[in-house]
């Protein structure tokens, strides 16, 4: 029968004589039109302007602007905590997303449908409740001063809360619908054949989340690489210590340095295109390997 | 065979500590973030809330962000309807590339959708002179925010409807161009009916996105109070002006519109979850 | 109304899915297309109702050119094989869309509507449906309202893709029944597409064959049945032993000692086709064959025998096989009735 789906009922095609109407669903032409010309103009002709642009400074130029101490160490901030952030994701959100799918408790359907907040809130707003809750004064910030003399708001630290909180629903809502749809059996065959709960979790379970948690992962830190509004009330913004990425970008435009502003801009980009294609390469790995 | 209970099911303090551990986690988090919005916001009484957000920057804040997602959400609903169409009702060679163009707003910094148009027709940009010389300004004004608005909301109705049309194939357009009706009928009288949630649901998510959105607007607003100033960015401005009351007395505002995003969401979701595409991912 | 269609050819990609087809509907015939999977038959179909159009060759209906028509100037009546209804719309609704969509100018009233719809329910005898929607229905009954969808709009012709594929036996063979007697009520020109010969054979007026994007063979199933044109044919209808044998002097040879007296054939391999009923056996503890199993259930009992390595199939009435008291390992003769030689 998967032969009669391909052969017999072929979908609508292309290339043939044009001077037939060659497909019965109409509409296909103008969709098809509006859809590049849009897309052309919203994302890719801009897109190809930030490449324009940050090639007329010339590789040297290119280069200086990139090496420069402050852009380096903007990168170390940008790169370094999104990955701590997502890692920190990774593991509670896996917690999240497993207490959601195996436990039954009160409010659960609250508690599921506040995991897309970040999505939802806006990013300034987030930011400045972060701001006020753990600025030294805040609810949560006189805490950690008081327990463990940590200063959380205008630090490093601060960005970390910063990316971990729009990080949040990612790994959640990656590894969910995987662990959703995980046949029990498995997990039973596995007990049956004499394995602990550990040996089941850590042998059976994690093996088949793991693709759909690196992909959370992923998310989760190209998400917070490229984050701006929560970030810059939390993080104090110290050229070098706590200064992101995106802030050099801003500040370059501030100063008319539209060449220094594209040249920081493309390298973002570049990043942001190859996580793109490794996650796309994952989920395909993922595709081949948990083909059912 | 007798199988070991503890193997299938984790033991009562193993589920109480991790359920303990995850909802700890999320109240530190999400919970107590979104109510101290609001608990600032009210710090002064419900007379400074109201003037808060009832001043004329505000008020002119509020307009904008307004007409800037009356704008940008209509042209990306548009845009979505016209991409899954092509996409999800035709096989032509390149599809697949286009799925991927059309998701790129996605994977790139917010700062940057800004920073391209600033590019493209700021003073120095490559089209800058051009426009200048028209007297056309679009940078550090209305059509500057909403094209950046429309740039970070770009994939929000395609993709939750693309998945969804492919899905319900082409059999029931035929049936309709079958029993005679045109195009247009078709589209209206059995495509339409059949995508109307995934409809809402993304223009719900779009919009929440456009009327919140921060670092591209930022780029491109030149910060003008009470002309460009959409409200996320007038909470920026009241905040660092240490007028802590008033800003987060419009971010609540905000914070309402995600509330409200987020059940609207939540009630599409549990009632017609079967007609969502996101929902079945 | 009547269909002519001359030299369609339709590719899909590199696949030849259609390949110079010649065929002629008549008016008023029930007309199956029978074939296996990507034999091309619901091409051929969905190229009648306008849904895919053909690359070369032209289609005429009731004499005029309608190669290019769309299909909501063709007035032709199709049923999906899955039924393609319109699931936010009730069974009323479904079946009133063609009435609803037309023009302005040529759109019935209101109430000629509801009467035609009313009239079409009970048709299909479903009248006490109207307000249901397809997901409420079961596979039989959505057969039916995608039926009465498709005569609304009072078609010239009635296309159905695999109108039965989608049900469960027994309903299969009602459905059946009833489209037959449905066919002889109104008379609409009708083609069907299936994969079952025994649908094929006993529903339709003229069957046509189709395998590999051309038609094998088409006639009455009568004819098809008693005197398939090709090997492939024969063997799509089925039901048939295959022996390999070898042409030599005007005779056939066959495994097992056997052989088939032919003439005007050319001397090499040749394939012969026999019916299990054209099979006759008789007890011989020498013979050559050796029954291996007895499968005695109903009128007609069926007999495996091993012929000198080959497998066999044999139907005998039961009578039959009292009458010859064979028993699962006897020897036994073989001798061949009709022999279909390819």
């Amino acid at each position: 029968m998967a032969v009669e789906a391909t052969l017999d009922r072929p979908r609508v095609g292309m290339g043939a004589s044009p001077a037939k109407p060659r497909r019965i669903i109409p509409g296909f032409g103008i969709t098809l039109g509006f859809t590049l010309a849009y897309l052309g103009l919203i994302v890719l002709i801009p897109l190809a302007a930030l490449i324009l642009k940050s090639s007329g400074i010339g590789l040297s130029g290119f280069w200086s602007t990139l090496s420069s101490p402050r852009v380096l160490a903007a990168f170390r901030v940008s790169f370094g905590i999104a990955l701590a952030a997502a890692a920190i994701n990774a593991v509670f959100g896996m917690l999240v997303a497993w207490v959601l799918v195996r436990y039954r408790f009160p409010g659960k359907g609250l508690v599921d449908a506040l995991v897309d907040l970040p999505f939802a809130l806006p990013t300034a707003v987030a930011g400045i409740a972060l701001t006020a809750l753990y600025a030294p004064n805040g609810w949560i910030g006189s805490l950690l001063m008081q327990w463990f003399g940590l200063k959380v708001a205008f630090t490093p630290l601060g960005i970390l809360v910063a990316m971990t909180f729009i990080g949040l629903p990612f790994v959640v809502r990656t590894v969910q619908p995987v662990l959703q749809e995980l046949p029990p059996e498995e997990e039973e065959a596995s007990a049956c054949l004499g394995a602990s709960r550990a040996q089941t979790i850590g042998r059976v379970v994690l093996p088949a989340l793991l693709p759909a948690l690196v992909t959370g992962f992923a998310l989760a830190f190209a998400r917070g690489v490229g984050e701006y509004g929560s970030i810059i009330f939390i993080a104090g913004n110290m050229p070098g210590v706590s200064e992101i990425v995106p802030l050099i970008i801003v500040t370059k435009l501030e100063q008319y340095d539209y060449a220094g502003a594209a040249a920081v801009g493309t390298m973002m980009l570049a990043v942001s295109f190859i996580l793109l294609l490794v996650l796309n390469a994952l989920q395909h790995w993922m595709r081949v390997r948990h083909a059912r | 065979m007798r199988v070991d209970r503890s193997a299938l099911t984790d033991p009562a303090w193993v589920r109480v500590a991790l359920t303990a551990t995850a909802l700890l986690f999320l109240a530190l988090f999400l919970v107590l973030p979104l109510a101290s919005v609001f608990v600032e916001a009210f710090r002064r009484g419900f007379d400074a809330y109201w003037k808060a957000i009832t001043e004329p920057d505000a008020a002119a804040a509020i307009r904008l962000t307004l007409l800037v997602a009356v704008i940008a959400v209509p042209a990306n609903l548009i845009f979505g309807i016209a991409a899954s169409w092509c996409i999800a009702k035709f096989d032509f060679r390149g599809k697949n590339l286009l799925i991927t163009l059309i998701d790129i707003p996605f994977s790139v910094s917010p700062v940057i959708s800004g920073l391209v148009y600033v590019l493209l027709f700021g003073l120095n940009g490559l089209l800058g002179p051009v426009l200048r010389e028209q007297g056309i300004q679009i940078i550090f004004a209305l059509p500057g925010l909403v094209l950046a608005t429309i740039f970070v909301t770009f994939p929000f109705v395609a993709r939750e409807l693309i998945p969804l049309m492919q899905e319900q194939g082409t059999e029931e357009e035929e049936a309709a161009l079958v029993l005679g009706a045109g195009g247009w009928q078709t589209f209206r009288r059995v495509t339409l009916p059949n995508i109307k949630w995934g409809l809402l649901y993304g223009v719900l998510l779009c919009n929440a996105r456009a009327m919140g959105e921060f670092g591209a607007v930022s780029v491109v607003s030149g910060h003008i109070r009470g002309e460009t100033n959409t409200m996320p960015l007038h909470v920026e401005i009241l905040y660092n002006e240490y007028n802590f009351v008033a800003a987060f007395a419009v971010a609540s505002l905000l914070a309402f519109l995600a509330l409200v995003t987020l059940v609207a969401k939540t009630l599409l979701e549990w009632r017609f979850g079967a007609e969502l595409a996101a929902t079945r991912r | 109304m009547s269909i002519v269609l001359n030299g369609i050819t339709k590719r899909f990609g590199n696949f030849l899915a259609l390949d110079t087809v010649d065929l002629e509907v008549r008016a008023g015939e029930l007309l199956a297309l029978l074939g296996p999977s990507g034999s091309g038959k619901t091409t051929l179909l969905r190229i009648m109702a306008g849904l895919e159009f053909p690359d070369a060759g032209t289609l005429r209906m009731d004499g005029e050119d309608a190669t290019d028509r769309k299909p909501r100037d063709r007035q032709v009546g199709f049923v999906f094989q899955h039924y393609a209804l319109f699931r936010h719309m009730t069974v009323f609704d479904n079946i009133a869309f063609g009435l609803k969509v037309r023009p302005r100018g040529e759109r019935p009233s209101a109430t000629a509507i509801r009467a035609k719809v009313e009239q079409l329910l009970s048709l299909v005898q479903l009248e006490q449906f109207a307000g249901r929607y397809p997901t409420q229905l079961s596979g039989g009954q959505r057969q039916r309202v995608a039926l009465a969808r498709a005569l609304a709009i009072e078609p010239k012709v009635l296309l159905l893709d695999e109108p039965f594929g989608a049900l469960d036996a027994k309903v299969r063979k009602d459905l059946r029944r009833w489209l037959r007697g449905l066919h002889d009520e109104i008379h609409v020109t009708s083609v069907f597409v299936t994969h079952d010969q025994e649908e094929a054979l006993e529903l339709a007026d003229r069957v046509a064959v189709m395998g590999h994007g051309r038609i094998e063979q088409i006639g009455t199933p009568t004819e098809v049945y008693d005197r398939p044109a090709s090997a492939f044919v024969f063997d799509f209808l089925g039901n048939a032993n295959k022996l390999e044998g070898v042409v030599e002097d005007g005779v056939a040879r066959l495994p097992g000692n056997l052989s088939v007296a032919v003439r005007g054939r050319k001397p090499g391999r040749a394939l012969a086709f026999i019916r299990p009923d054209d099979i006759t056996l008789a007890h011989a503890p020498d013979g050559p064959a050796r029954i291996t199993a007895i499968h005695a259930i109903g009128p007609t009992a069926r007999i495996d025998v091993d012929l000198d390595g080959t497998a066999l199939e044999v139907a005998l009435p039961r009578t039959g096989l009292e009458t010859l008291a064979l028993r699962t390992g006897d020897r036994c003769r073989v001798s061949l009735g009709q022999v279909h030689l390819f």
